[in-house]
């Protein structure tokens, strides 16, 4: 999967949870979950939980902590993937 | 964890603790009461003499028993000296019946997930003939208070 498949995923993923629409459009690898798209932390949980259904893997704790930003975000899944 | 250590372990006190008694609670899903007293101060205003159960306080029910006694029994092991409780993160709530004074309603839970510190429960709550009252989805994150 290239990286701006994974981003287009990513862009449907976090659509109900982004308040910031403007940035939510525009997003790319360097958009933050949190600062760019405002999305608070009670909904960053969900996001991961999609991400894990979407992509048929398990985030950890430890994973999930650095899963703030489109780029660690695919980094991460990439990774989990590449090792099933 | 027995169900009174959980309920004292509740971080509310009158006029804002409503829940009066849990009936059951194991990882999954919790069951519990509340009954109005008539005398609650917020039926002098809601409504103007005709007096309702306003639905954030049905939410606030469903919430205490629904999401922060099941929070509570599933963070007893990690939880060491009280410093812990429930941040409301958000609620879906649908209303079906108008609940009086002097009612007692039941909160039926069941968690949806509890991952990364966030629990989200389904809660149906209902009157003392078993008619659905309200439902719907609550959610919360632990939030843990710093030491003074």
């Amino acid at each position: 999967m290239d990286k701006e498949t994974l981003i287009a995923q990513l862009k449907e993923i976090v659509k109900p949870y982004a308040k910031d629409q403007e940035a939510w459009q525009q997003i790319n690898e360097n958009t933050d979950f949190v600062k760019d798209l405002k999305i608070n932390s009670a909904n960053l949980v969900d996001v991961i939980l999609d991400v894990e259904e979407q992509f048929n893997i398990v985030i950890d704790n430890e994973a999930m902590e650095h899963m703030l930003n489109v780029k660690s975000a695919i980094e991460i899944i990439e990774a989990k993937l590449g090792g099933q | 964890m027995t169900i009174q250590s959980i309920l004292d372990k509740l971080p509310y006190s009158d006029p804002f603790r409503f829940v009066d008694g849990l009936d059951a609670i194991d990882s999954n899903k919790v069951t519990g009461h509340f009954t109005f007293r008539e005398d609650l101060d917020f039926y002098k205003g809601h409504f103007k003499g005709y007096p309702i159960t306003p639905g954030v306080i049905l939410t606030e029910v469903a919430a205490q028993i629904g999401l922060v006694c099941l929070g509570i029994y599933l963070t007893a092991e990690e939880e060491q000296d009280g410093q812990m409780t429930f941040g409301l993160t958000s609620t879906e709530m649908e209303f079906m019946r108008p609940v009086m004074p002097g009612e007692k309603v039941s909160v039926a839970a069941e968690k949806v997930y509890f991952r990364f510190g966030k629990l989200k429960c389904r809660v149906t709550m209902s009157n003392h003939t078993g008619e659905e009252v309200c439902s719907g989805v609550i959610a919360g994150m632990i939030i843990r208070k710093s030491h003074e």
